[in-house]
C-alpha cells in the first residue's frame, strides 16, 4: 500500500453553490458603533439589546485574540460583512418563500425532511429566517419554537429572553463570544413548558450564502422541569473565495429533571472559520446528550461545554471530527461537574487524512462541591495517511477524591489486513476504506435520526473518495 | 473436466524474503483439491497470493483464471471472477455489521442491487444451515466472535457469494468436533448449490471425509513436494509427510 492519499479535489458540487445577492442589502465590511446601531435599526431591537450589543463591541475591541488552538491569523474580521438582509422577510408558509432561496432548500432537502414529520423547521437563509413552521402537534402541547427576533417583541418571552440571553455564554467569556453578542442575527428560541415531552425532533438548517459573510446565528432553548426535547441542528455554507466566519452561539438551560438532545452536523466549506460557542446549564436530575459530527470548515473551535448544577445532573457527548486537507479541526467537550453524584460521559472519534490536522481537547472539573461524581473520557482516532496529524489533550481536574474519573485515548491506522479481507469480498480498495471509516464513525451516526445518518454516510464517501493508495 | 485456476511456476516474497520458489498446480472446473504440508511450508503464502494479497510479491510465473492472466490483478478483481478466500484469521471490522458487509459485497460481485428482503432471506437460510444464531447479522463483522464463529460466519459468506473457487484455509482448525460437521455441511451445501471448485488447506481428515476429494498438492519449503490423487491426503493424515514424501 502506498502511503499518500491523493483527495484534494472533492467534487463537493452540492454543498457550493450560491445565488446572487442584492448588494443594497449588504452594510459595509467590518464592525463599528455605527454598523452595530445600523442593526438594531434594522432589527427594531428594544433598547436592552441595543446596550447590550455596544457593550459587546466595546467587550470585543479590549479582548484579545483567541490564541490556544488552531492558528486563525488568516481570518480578517475587517473584512466580513457582519450582516445581511435576506430579501424576504420572515414567512409562515411554503408558498411565499421565494423561488431562490427555495431552490437551496430543496437540494438540501429541507422540504422532504419536513414532509417526514419533522415538528418545524426555522431555517436560516443569510442572516434572517425565511421560512418558519412549527408543526400544529408541537404547538398544541405549548412548545414554542420560533426566531429570536420576533420572540424578543412578543412580551410573552420578552422577560424570559432578557433573563437568559448571554448569560450561560457571557461576552466577557473570550472574543468571539463578544463579537456575537455584538452582531448577532436570526436564530431559534425554544421553549418547552413543564412535563411536556415532544417526541418528533424540532430542527434547524443553518446556510450562509452571501460571498464575504459571517453568520452568528443565536439559539437558546429553554427546557422546563421534567420536560424533554431532541433539537437537530444542520450547518452547510457553500464555498466561496474570501474566508468565512461562522460564530454562534448556543445557550441551553436544561430544568430539573428533563432531558435534551442536541445533535449537530456541521459541513461548513472549506475556506470558514468556525468558532462556535455551545453551552449547557443542567438542573437537579437533568440530561443533556450532544450528539456531534464536524466535517467541514478550514478551522474550528468548538468544544460544547456541559455545567451539571445539581445533584444527578447528567451529560454526555458523543462526536465525530473529519479533517480533510487543509483543515484544522480543533474539537472536544467540557463538562463541569458542579453538584454531588453527577455523571459526564465523553466519547469522540476523529479522523484525518491528506494532511488534515485535527485535534481532541477536553476538559472535566470536578468541584469540591461534587462528591460522588463519575465521569469517562473516550477518545479514538484513526490516520488515513502518514501527512495527516492527530492530536489528544484530555485535561482532568478534580478538586475532590470522592469521585471515579476514567479517561482513555487510542490512536490507529487502517490496518493492510482489513483492506486485504474486504477487498477479497469484492470491494475496491476506496470502498473497503470508506466502509471502514463509516463503521470507525458508526457510534455517531447511530445517534443521529436516519436522514442525518444517511447525509453523514455521504459525506464520508465524498471526503473517501480518491482515497485508494 | 475444464480448467479454472491454473498456476505456473510461481515465486513469491514478503519484505525480500522467497516463500514459494516456482510452485505450479492445476485445478479443473468443480474439483475438490486439498493443499497440504508442514506448518511454514507456503500453503497459506499460495493461498493468499492466489486471492491478491499485496502483502506478497510474485517475482515471477503466472496464475491464470478461467484461462485469463490475473497475475497482476487487484483482489478485487478477482473477487469479481468469482475466487473466494476463507480466511484463517478473518479480521474484525468496528461498526460494520455481518449483514450489511454481506449486503455490500455481494452487490459489488453482482454488479446488482440486491432487494433488502430477499437478501434477508437468503442471508437468514444460510444460517441456519449453519447453525448460526440469527443475532449475528446485526453483529459487527467479526468483533468479538470467538474462532469457531469466526469461521462460521467465513462460511457463510462462502454460501452467500457463491464464488467458482473457494480456498479455505484452515477453516477447521481451532473447531470442536460439532462445528466442524457444521463447517462440513456449509462446504457441502456450497459443493451441492454451485457446483463450486474447491482448494482446501487443511491437517483434518474430518472435514475431507464428506467430501470427494480429486486431487492433493503437497507443499514443503516453498516447492511442489508431492502430487496425487484424493487418497494421498488420507494416506499423510494417517502416517505423516515423512512417510508420502519421498
Amino acid at each position: 500500500m502506498s502511503q499518500k492519499t491523493q483527495i484534494s479535489d472533492v467534487d463537493r458540487s452540492l454543498y457550493d453553490f450560491r445565488f446572487d445577492e442584492d448588494e443594497r442589502d449588504r452594510l459595509s465590511s467590518g464592525i463599528s458603533p455605527d454598523i452595530i446601531t445600523e442593526i438594531s435599526d434594522e432589527k427594531n431591537d428594544p433598547e436592552w439589546m441595543r446596550e447590550f450589543r455596544l457593550r459587546c463591541l466595546d467587550i470585543y475591541e479590549n479582548t484579545e485574540m483567541v490564541k490556544w488552538g488552531a492558528p486563525i491569523d488568516g481570518l480578517d474580521v475587517s473584512k466580513i460583512v457582519t450582516y445581511i438582509r435576506p430579501k424576504s422577510r420572515m414567512n409562515t408558509d411554503w408558498d411565499s418563500v421565494p423561488e431562490s432561496v427555495k431552490e437551496t432548500f430543496e437540494r438540501l432537502g429541507i422540504p422532504q425532511a419536513e414532509r417526514e414529520s419533522l415538528a418545524g423547521v426555522g431555517a436560516q437563509y443569510d442572516s434572517e429566517l425565511v421560512y418558519h413552521n412549527v408543526r400544529s402537534e408541537a404547538a398544541k402541547s405549548g412548545v414554542v419554537y420560533t426566531d429570536l427576533e420576533s420572540a424578543m417583541h412578543d412580551e410573552r418571552y420578552a422577560g424570559i429572553i432578557r433573563t437568559h440571553f448571554m448569560k450561560l455564554v457571557p461576552p466577557t467569556d473570550h472574543k468571539f463570544a463578544a463579537l456575537h453578542g455584538a452582531v448577532w442575527s436570526g436564530g431559534s428560541f425554544v421553549y418547552v413548558p413543564e412535563n411536556v415531552h415532544l417526541e418528533i425532533p424540532l430542527q434547524s438548517y443553518f446556510r450562509l450564502n452571501a460571498k464575504g459573510a459571517g453568520q452568528f446565528e443565536h439559539t437558546l432553548i429553554i427546557l422546563e422541569e421534567n420536560s424533554s426535547l431532541h433539537f437537530i441542528e444542520g450547518c452547510s455554507a457553500p464555498k466561496y473565495y474570501e474566508a468565512g466566519l461562522h460564530a454562534g452561539c448556543v445557550e441551553l438551560y436544561v430544568g430539573k429533571g428533563a432531558k435534551l438532545r442536541y445533535s449537530t452536523i456541521e459541513n461548513w466549506s472549506k475556506n470558514m472559520y468556525n468558532l462556535n460557542t455551545k453551552r449547557a446549564l443542567v438542573e437537579e436530575g437533568g440530561s443533556v446528550e450532544w450528539v456531534s459530527g464536524s466535517f467541514g470548515s478550514h478551522v474550528s473551535y468548538l468544544y460544547p461545554m456541559s455545567i451539571l448544577n445539581g445533584r444527578g445532573a447528567r451529560a454526555e457527548f458523543t462526536g465525530i471530527t473529519f479533517a480533510g486537507e487543509g483543515q484544522d479541526l480543533d474539537t472536544g467537550a467540557k463538562i463541569v461537574h458542579n453538584a454531588p453524584e453527577t455523571s459526564s460521559y465523553i466519547n469522540t472519534k476523529s479522523i484525518s487524512k491528506s494532511g488534515g490536522a485535527s485535534t481532541f481537547r477536553s476538559s472535566v472539573v470536578i468541584n469540591k462541591n461534587a462528591a460522588g461524581s463519575k465521569s469517562s473520557v473516550n477518545c479514538e482516532s484513526l490516520m488515513l495517511d502518514n501527512i495527516s496529524r492527530s492530536d489528544t489533550i484530555p485535561a482532568i481536574d478534580i478538586k475532590t477524591d470522592k469521585c471515579d474519573v476514567g479517561h482513555e485515548a487510542k490512536i490507529g491506522r487502517i490496518s493492510d489486513e482489513a483492506i486485504f479481507y474486504l477487498t477479497s469480498r469484492g470491494l475496491s480498495e476506496e470502498e473497503a476504506r470508506a466502509m471502514i471509516v463509516r463503521g470507525f464513525a458508526d457510534n455517531v451516526s447511530k445517534e443521529l435520526p436516519l436522514e442525518y445518518a444517511v447525509e453523514m454516510n455521504n459525506l464520508i464517501g465524498l471526503e473517501m473518495r480518491g482515497s485508494a493508495g | 473436466m475444464s480448467e479454472l485456476l491454473r498456476i505456473e511456476d510461481l515465486c513469491v516474497s514478503a519484505e525480500d524474503k522467497e516463500l514459494l520458489h516456482g510452485v505450479s498446480l492445476t485445478v479443473g472446473s468443480g474439483e475438490t483439491h486439498v493443499l497440504m504440508g508442514h506448518n511454514g511450508a507456503g500453503k497459506s503464502t499460495l493461498g493468499c497470493t492466489i486471492m491478491g494479497s499485496p502483502e506478497y510479491k510474485i517475482t515471477s510465473g503466472r496464475i491464470l483464471f478461467d484461462g485469463e492472466d490475473i497475475t497482476h490483478e487487484t483482489a478485487d478483481k478477482r473477487a469479481k471472477r468469482g475466487i473466494f478466500l476463507s480466511f484463517q484469521n478473518p479480521v474484525e471490522i468496528p461498526g460494520v455489521t455481518l449483514s450489511e458487509f454481506l449486503r455490500n459485497a455481494l452487490e459489488q460481485l453482482t454488479g446488482k442491487r440486491t432487494k433488502l428482503w430477499e437478501f434477508k432471506k437468503q442471508l437468514g437460510a444460510a444460517m441456519e444451515a449453519l447453525d448460526m444464531d440469527k443475532s449475528y447479522a446485526d453483529r459487527e463483522l467479526n468483533v468479538g466472535f470467538s474462532g469457531g464463529e469466526k469461521k462460521k460466519a467465513e462460511i457463510l459468506q462462502l454460501l452467500i457469494l457463491k464464488p467458482k473457487l473457494a480456498i479455505l484455509d484452515e477453516t477447521d482448525s481451532g473447531l470442536d468436533v460439532d462445528a466442524v460437521k457444521t463447517v462440513s455441511k456449509g462446504i457441502d451445501e456450497y459443493r451441492k448449490s454451485t457446483g463450486g471448485t474447491l482448494l482446501i488447506i487443511t491437517h483434518n481428515a474430518a472435514i475431507l471425509e464428506a467430501l470427494s476429494v480429486e486431487k492433493t498438492h503437497i507443499l514443503s519449503d516453498g516447492r511442489n513436494a508431492r502430487d496425487g490423487d484424493g487418497q494421498l491426503a488420507f494416506d499423510v493424515l494417517k502416517n505423516g509427510f515423512t512417510e508420502v514424501l519421498p
